[in-house]
């Protein structure tokens, strides 16, 4: 909503502030100022000028040569505008002078001619898009007078943004409540300049209000609450004076012409979309709102575009077709012209909802709809149509002819709302006396019209109707005049929460920690995927980069790897948890997984001239993914090589499956081709773990006493055949060794010279003892012997020679 | 021998082992020491050792035990005299501002930081952490939170759906519904976590984004409490001379609803100290009784209040990055200047 500073000053008596103060005030009652700009800026070089005697140019048609007296002598000017005439008044950038937009003005010859300045059109000084001539100012003015302050462009205009809760807001008046305070004197609207004294008479009907040949009826009464219309007789279209269009200018308005111009600045000053139609193009003098017939498939609107009509839309018809939006925009063919003289002045009351599902509908908003949809005062329209009458008379002359035609199907009735006192200090803290709350209300028009039992009954103006309807929004425009800041801010007792903190959340906490200690950062990536990456489909994406939600976290990961790539990084190490996505059954919310993700390159440490450069292998991968894996699932998981994975390497590669056979984690050497690599880059290391949607409960550490006598070790090395996992030798030896064996340790691995092809040497440390006893050397040989034999027997696997 | 002269035996053994290995001045005499006494064959331990064999049972645990021990401290004087007369591999050893060896560094993305600093201080006044989907129906996101589908309040959002009335939710507040849904109050919880607009990237805006719930559910908690809270975290957040400011504003699920304000005291780099604008870094309110109606509380008997922030934005102030979108970009040289 852009405001005038000036206008709210009128409307306030004794409101001295200046616009930021203003601006100030009004943030610290909910509606903070965006900007605060005049409408006469960057104009400060233009003045007012007479324009002495207009010749025309003496080698083209078109252009005149003028004297002007622009108030440091009379100088010539060559000025192209049609409507120069000797004696006028027009703005003019002398020479020096800079423009908006940037242009400077300098002296020119113009075929042959010197000129020493710019007679200025509206257009060039940014006021409106009238480019038909140079702008002709009404009235007597000193020359070299300044143009902002002849034109009372020196206001200030305030965009204030208005929550969606507060359709009274958008209007001049709305925001003067909120301006007036104890210091101030009671709203005062302006004083028209010369509008009639008028008694208007109303002539009721529903669901047709009939007078004079003139019709209106309301056929869908849901959408359309009331329908006040006025016939205007005779009046002649044409600028507005230069009042209305410095108040137009200075909320941010452009003047169009007379009638246009009035039904805006009562919309700004009261609230209330109004819409003047040509009578002449209703068809039986008549206006029927209903909702658009299903052979009515488009309309044009007043903006020139055809738009598609919806049987859900509220139409504004005359006796055959429709001739506007219903509080979003009037069409093309009703609207104002220059040769109107009679017009139907429509002051209307639509629900919100429709105007709301309309306008989505048709992709459009309009001052209008913005107002409807937040609604306008039900019991303000009365008000608000009389004066649009009275400044069209003033303005453009005619006369009223009949009475205002007025159709209210669902009437108005103010809401008394019940105001506790002790809700009052309950919710807001503070005990409030019924005197106090009186004060605080009834300048926003609240109107306390009964008191008993600490309860006061609080009657809601038509203006708030739509958000104060409960006690508590009462208490709120009690708490907010009061000023949030006035309220004491100390802290209190309070009492633990019965939530406990999610287990999920100390969780991630612990594997962030790891990770990070591991020497990873963390990175974050926005969850959505392209369609080869997550099969949740976004219905209303905005742009293709958001239409699907990942099912993975790694290829996000694996494109961050990417960039650094591309910035030279070559050690990366990164890691997310986050959110991944499943289809699930057609029209349910999607299946959500928590993950971790994890991408290792480059070095495992940094470089260091007392080592070789080692970079990262399977065993670092595995040692991370193992490390997870514990953390999130426990022990009992355990790693199983290979992966069906299109974007790991199987055959240096790992998966976890957990005891219902889902897999939870995956992890691996990430496939040629999945990443692009620049050739420097070395292998890419990546994995990805599901966390449990419950996390189990960590059970307590049951405590086994430290033995008390020594171990015996023995070491072997065994010869091994490729085929047999060393995980399996581990297996066999701790199947086969009894209840001695407390540990199996392998130490070395090696293959090559010495040893015979297809196998390789594991050795291995095992650790006897006996909890009660120091156990012989004989019976830890003899469980040895044993054990050699099982794994010969069993594996084909035999002790190095 | 008895088992007796053994032990003393090889205690006399060990005093030598020892004293030859500290009087080695190189590792071909360490090797040597090494032969010496724990040689497989010829070593004077080992051949002690073998002897076990010949003692009457009952001595030999005694003895093993002993010749063990003297094994062990023999080895372990070995390989510390060992480290010390290897070589240097490389560089002088006296030269000790050459870089020191240790693993990578790594750090938590500054958002994180900012939501655990944030959660940190909420822990701290007695709060613990709740959650909740991201995808997520209207009702969650909408209208238990007292906000109609048809009300300019739906749009301010704009969101982007999935299916039918399935979401991606476009905020945290879903979690104050579930949560109350689950427990009774007294609720103290945060929920912090990813939401989604319908936004194109730019340096302010992204379609996925990070924000913190906040909600406080009991009898007797008043605006009062609500104002004092906030205030307090401000205050610890960003330093004990920072000024909060409430403005009213609107959000359907609060009433009254506020805006959160704070001008903090920086000390710019002449040491001199100056206040910042106000800048907005929370909505929040009490919570709308129509709210708790929707989860089955009794609004007479409780109060509460809400609040939601965005951490990216109170990282990109505290840290002076000036585009969203270079959190997302994860490039190893941002992260690491936030190195833990």
């Amino acid at each position: 909503m852009k405001a005038s500073a000036r206008w709210l000053r009128e409307l306030v008596p004794g409101l001295d502030l200046s616009a930021p103060a203003m601006a100030d005030r009004l943030a610290l009652r909910g509606a903070p100022v965006e900007s605060i700009v005049s409408p006469g800026e960057g104009l400060a070089d233009v003045v007012v000028a007479k324009v002495l005697t207009a010749d025309r140019h003496p080698n083209a048609d078109r252009l005149s040569v003028c004297t002007v007296d622009g108030g440091q002598g009379v100088v010539p000017v060559v000025c192209g505008a049609p409507n120069v005439r000797a004696g006028g008044w027009y703005p003019f950038a002398p020479v020096g002078a800079v423009l908006p937009g940037g242009l400077e003005i300098k002296k020119a010859k113009i075929r042959g001619e010197v000129s020493h300045g710019m007679l200025c059109s509206a257009k060039e000084l940014g006021l409106s898009g009238d480019h038909g001539g140079i702008l002709a100012l009404e009235g007597e003015f000193t020359p070299g007078q300044s143009f902002v302050a002849a034109l009372g462009l020196d206001d200030a205009t305030l965009d204030v943004e208005v929550t969606s809760n507060r359709g009274d807001l958008l209007s001049h008046v709305g925001l003067a409540r909120e301006l007036a305070t104890a210091g101030t004197g009671d709203i005062a609207l302006t004083e028209l300049p010369g509008s009639p004294r008028l008694e208007f008479a109303y002539q009721e009907g529903t669901p047709e209000a009939r007078a004079g040949g003139v019709s209106v009826r309301i056929d869908d009464p849901d959408l359309c609450h009331r329908y006040l219309g006025a016939v205007l007789r005779g009046i002649q279209v044409r600028p507005s004076p230069a009042w209305l269009q410095e108040r137009l200018r200075g909320a941010g308005a452009r003047p169009i012409n007379n009638v246009v111009d009035a039904t805006n600045y009562v919309m700004l000053e009261l609230g209330h979309p109004l819409h003047a139609f040509d009578l002449r193009r209703l068809a039986g003098s008549a206006v029927v709102v209903r909702r658009a017939r299903v052979s009515e498939r488009a309309f044009t609107t007043l903006d020139g575009v055809e738009r598609p009509l919806g049987p859900d839309m509220l139409m504004i018809c005359d006796a055959e077709k429709p001739v506007g939006v219903a509080g979003v925009m009037g069409g093309l063919h009703s609207e104002v012209e220059p040769d109107t003289t009679d017009v139907l002045l429509e002051c209307a009351l639509f629900a919100p909802k429709s105007i709301r599902a309309t306008r989505k509908a048709l992709g459009m908003s309009t001052d209008a709809s913005y107002r409807f949809e937040r609604g306008v005062d039900p019991a303000g329209m009365q008000q608000a149509l009389e004066r649009c009458v009275r400044l069209i008379l003033a303005i453009a002359g005619g006369a009223v002819d009949g009475p205002v035609l007025d159709c209210v199907p669902v009437g108005f009735e103010a809401q008394i709302v019940p105001l506790r006192l002790a809700r009052i200090e309950r919710l807001l803290g503070v005990p409030f006396t019924s005197a106090q709350v009186r004060t605080l209300l009834s300048p926003l028009g609240f109107q306390v019209i009964g008191e008993g039992d600490g309860t006061l009954q609080v009657r809601v103006p038509g203006f708030r109707s739509y958000d104060v309807r409960r006690e508590v929004d009462l208490i709120e425009e009690v708490a907010r005049t009061h000023g949030f800041d006035a309220f004491p801010s100390d802290l209190g007792p309070y009492r633990a929460g019965n939530v406990p903190d999610h287990p999920l959340f100390r969780l991630e906490d612990e594997l962030r920690a790891s990770l990070v200690a591991r020497g990873l950062y963390e990175a974050h990536t926005p969850a959505f995927a392209p369609e080869s990456d997550g099969n949740v489909e976004v219905s209303n994406p905005l742009s293709a980069t958001e239409r699907y939600m990942r099912g993975s976290l790694l290829p996000g990961l694996l494109r961050r790897v990417e960039h650094n790539f591309a910035h030279g990084n070559r050690d990366v190490r990164l890691f997310e948890i986050g959110t991944a996505f499943a289809r699930r059954g057609p029209g349910e919310p999607p299946l959500e997984s928590t993950r971790l993700a994890a991408v290792l390159t480059g070095l495992r440490a940094p470089a260091h001239w007392t080592a070789e450069d080692e970079p990262f292998t399977v065993w670092d991968l595995k040692s991370l993914l193992e490390d997870v894996v514990r953390r999130a699932h426990g022990d009992a998981l355990v790693l199983a090589p290979g992966c069906e994975s299109a974007r790991l390497d199987a055959s240096a590669a790992f998966t976890v499956t957990d005891a219902r056979g889902a897999i939870v984690a995956r992890g691996g050497r990430v496939a040629e081709g999945a990443v692009d690599a620049p050739v420097w880059a070395g292998a890419v290391w990546a994995l990805e773990v599901e966390l449990p949607s419950e996390v189990p409960a960590r059970g307590a550490v049951s405590y086994r006493a430290l033995p008390t006598f020594p171990p015996v070790d023995r070491d072997l090395a065994l010869l091994v055949p490729d085929q047999i996992p060393s995980a399996t030798v581990t297996a066999a030896m701790s199947a086969h060794a009894g209840a001695l064996l407390e540990e199996v340790a392998l130490f070395d691995v090696y293959a090559g010279e010495g040893i015979p092809a297809g196998k390789r040497s594991l050795a291995f440390r095992l650790r006897f003892r006996a909890a009660e006893r120091t156990l012989k050397d004989t019976e830890v040989d003899k469980t040895v012997r044993s054990v050699l034999e099982r794994l010969e027997e069993e594996l084909g696997v035999e002790p190095r020679g | 021998m008895s088992d007796t002269d053994l032990i003393g035996a090889l205690r006399v053994l060990e005093r030598e082992a020892l004293a030859a290995v500290s009087g080695a001045t190189d590792e071909a005499a360490l090797e040597t020491v090494r032969v010496t006494y724990l040689g497989r064959t010829e070593g004077s331990i080992s051949k002690v050792l073998r002897g076990l064999g010949a003692l009457p049972t009952g001595a030999r645990p005694a003895v093993g035990q002993e010749a063990n021990r003297v094994k062990i401290a023999v080895s372990e004087a070995l390989k510390v005299r060992g480290l010390a007369l290897a070589p240097q591999t490389r560089g002088s050893a006296e030269d000790l501002t050459l870089p020191s060896r240790g693993p990578w560094r790594g750090g938590l993305h500054p958002i994180t930081q900012a939501v655990d600093e944030i959660w940190h201080i909420f822990r701290d006044m007695g709060f613990a952490r709740a959650r909740g989907p991201e995808a997520d129906t209207e009702w969650y996101n909408f209208e238990a939170l007292n906000t109609p589908l048809d009300h300019p309040a739906a749009d301010e959002q704009d969101t982007l759906y999935l299916v039918d009335s399935v979401l991606l939710r476009s905020h945290t507040s879903p979690v104050q519904v579930r949560t109350m849904e689950a427990y009774e109050p007294p609720i103290r919880i945060i929920a912090p976590g990813w939401v989604y607009r319908r936004d194109t990237y730019d340096a302010t805006h992204t379609p996925a984004f990070m924000q913190i719930e906040g909600l406080v559910v009991d009898e007797g908690v008043s605006f009062v409490d609500f104002k004092a809270t906030l205030a307090e975290f401000a205050r610890r957040y960003w330093g004990p001379d920072t000024r909060v400011r409430f403005r009213p504003s609107f959000f359907p699920f609060t009433e009254p609803s506020a805006e959160v304000d704070v001008k903090r005291v920086i000390t710019k780099p002449d040491g001199t100290r100056v206040e910042t604008d106000w800048l907005e870094v929370m909505g929040a309110g009490m919570v709308d009784p129509a709210v708790l109606e929707n989860v089955g509380y009794d609004s007479e008997r409780y109060t509460g209040w809400a609040f939601g922030m965005g951490p990216a934005r109170i990282a990109m102030l505290k840290h002076g990055v000036d585009d969203l979108r270079t959190f997302f970009e994860n490039d190893m040289r941002f992260l690491a200047q936030f190195s833990s």
